[in-house]
């Protein structure tokens, strides 16, 4: 076991994780956690106070998670709303693949999943919700989507993780972690509804 | 499952059952994209469709515009009478000349089986996606039909699926039963001799000659429409006799299992293949296949355009 697709070497213990396409993978490597299963419960308990604080209580607020991390986070931020707030917050999930503005340059095409809002947004305030929060481009594409589905009061947003390099004017209004990080890494949001444990790693892409 | 393997939609019998259940996955958002108060995604902004139909139709063509419509694509319609066809032009030309123009997809109908796979052949950008060719293969309403059970029955493994009537000339039983057969239902077929070409049991279908031992616990029937501009003579005796051993009726329907599904492609001959109160019957899904056909072909049209 002295290599793998890539043929880099790999030291015993080293954990390798495989990024896959169509047509081949790209091997990332673990470079540190930033985020254990009670930090990121502390943020999101933090960040659901923030919420609270800054619309003054719940009423008219609806959260949508963005598929498919940001949907257990928004599920988790609604629950603990609910244990400070006493009131039940509607929880929509929302896939933005139909929205993306990459689908012609992606070596792969991603699969379209059930967008599920059931509720009016008209007149809601809408926080989105996300694992990471990097080029901006899948909450601008997360807006237009909500937008057609009516006309919010107002569109918030909710990550767990900023790590910067925007390409659009898009802004984060709660934010569990600013992570610097520079382009070739890869910041990877673990959560036990999908993963079956709760942390945040960074790996890198090799050169 | 990253996408289609072919760039090209001619027919069930080409595809994997991982390709067809990733189409009916990508259909369910689809179906709920049509349930919004503005129908309409970005996604296939700046494509082009052209429908190219040689033969009538009203559903297929529309539900095909509608499709790319509601995915942001812009449609133009051909109709051949009123096009360079009637100069002369053959086909070759017709479809290079779509291409040069900027067609990202031709859809297109044709009365002789293969025309399809022959443009594939001669274009090197344009998609093409077969509408109906001849008694070959109708591959997006295969595609509408399984989803239609699917969504109304939870599955299609192990279900009994009848598809009954004018199965020689049918390209939509064709494409049914490849489809049912790959993704693990059983299907038997029904109709008098003569509307039964040979090799259906090689395609996986069990075959009868007289209605009610097909419709005995069946879970699905399809009824198909007796293709009367095709009928060459001597197939049938009459169409009253017709209607009285292969119409479907209440009677007979009520061999199936009590939950049973009625679907037909359309459009109905109303009292000849169906008896006319059991197209608005409780049990019917045919106007349920209609809508689905527009998310179906939405999802084949993100699949083929959608980038990747």
């Amino acid at each position: 076991m002295g290599g793998n697709a890539s043929g880099m070497p790999v030291r015993p213990g080293q954990v390798i994780f495989y990024l896959h396409f169509r047509g081949g993978s790209l091997p990332l490597v673990e470079k540190t956690q930033i985020m254990d299963a009670d930090t990121m419960r502390r943020s999101l308990i933090r960040m659901a106070h923030e919420i609270v604080e800054k619309n003054k209580g719940v009423k008219g607020l609806v959260l949508i998670g963005i598929r498919r991390r940001g949907v257990p986070l928004a599920e988790r931020l609604a629950q603990f709303i609910q244990e400070i707030e006493g009131k039940a917050v509607p929880v929509g999930i929302l896939d933005i693949t139909l929205y993306r503005d990459d689908l012609t340059t992606l070596s792969y095409q991603p699969q379209v999943q059930q967008t599920e809002i059931p509720f009016d947004v008209t007149n809601k305030v809408v926080v989105l919700v996300d694992d990471v929060l990097y080029t901006g481009r899948t909450v601008r594409a997360a807006m237009d989507a909500v937008i057609d589905l009516g006309r919010p009061r107002s569109i918030q947003l909710a990550v767990l993780v900023d790590r910067g390099h925007r390409e659009l004017p898009i802004r984060a209004d709660y934010v569990g972690k600013n992570v610097p990080t520079s382009r070739k890494e890869v910041i990877a949001v673990m959560a036990q509804e999908i993963d079956g444990e709760d942390k945040v790693l960074i790996k890198e892409k090799p050169d | 499952m990253a996408g289609l393997a072919a760039r090209h939609l001619l027919g069930l019998a080409e595809m994997e059952a991982e390709e067809i259940n990733l189409v009916l996955e990508t259909a369910r958002p689809m179906a709920g994209v049509m349930e919004r108060p503005i129908k309409k995604v970005p996604t296939l902004r700046g494509k082009v469709l052209v429908t190219l139909f040689y033969e009538p139709s009203t559903r297929t063509r529309v539900s095909f515009e509608l499709a790319a419509k509601y995915m942001g694509a812009d449609t133009v319609s051909i109709a051949p009478a009123t096009s360079s066809v009637v100069k002369g032009e053959n086909l070759r030309d017709t479809v290079q000349t779509l291409e040069a123009l900027g067609a990202d997809m031709v859809v297109v109908r044709h009365q002789t089986a293969g025309v399809p796979g022959q443009l594939a052949g001669w274009l090197s950008r344009t998609v093409v996606v077969n509408a109906g060719d001849g008694m070959h293969e109708h591959p997006t309403q295969g595609l509408l039909d399984l989803f239609t059970i699917r969504e109304e029955k939870g599955r299609l493994v192990g279900l009994e699926v009848a598809i009954i009537g004018d199965i020689l000339h049918s390209r939509v039983a064709r494409s049914d039963i490849w489809g049912l057969t790959k993704m693990g239902a059983r299907v038997r077929v029904a109709g008098p001799a003569t509307l039964l070409p040979p090799g259906l049991e090689k395609m996986g279908a069990q075959v009868y000659h007289r209605l009610e031992p097909a419709l005995e616990g069946a879970d699905v029937v399809i009824a198909l429409r007796l293709q009367q501009e095709r009928q060459r003579q001597g197939l049938l005796p009459s169409l009253r006799e017709y209607a009285a051993s292969f119409g479907l009726t209440p009677g007979r329907l009520a061999l199936a299992k009590p939950d049973v599904l009625l679907m037909h492609p359309g459009p109905v001959n109303r009292g000849v293949e169906l008896a006319a109160e059991l197209v608005d019957a409780p049990c019917s899904a045919i106007n349920r296949q209609v809508t689905n056909g527009v998310a179906v072909r939405m999802a084949v049209l993100y699949l083929l355009l959608g980038g990747g």
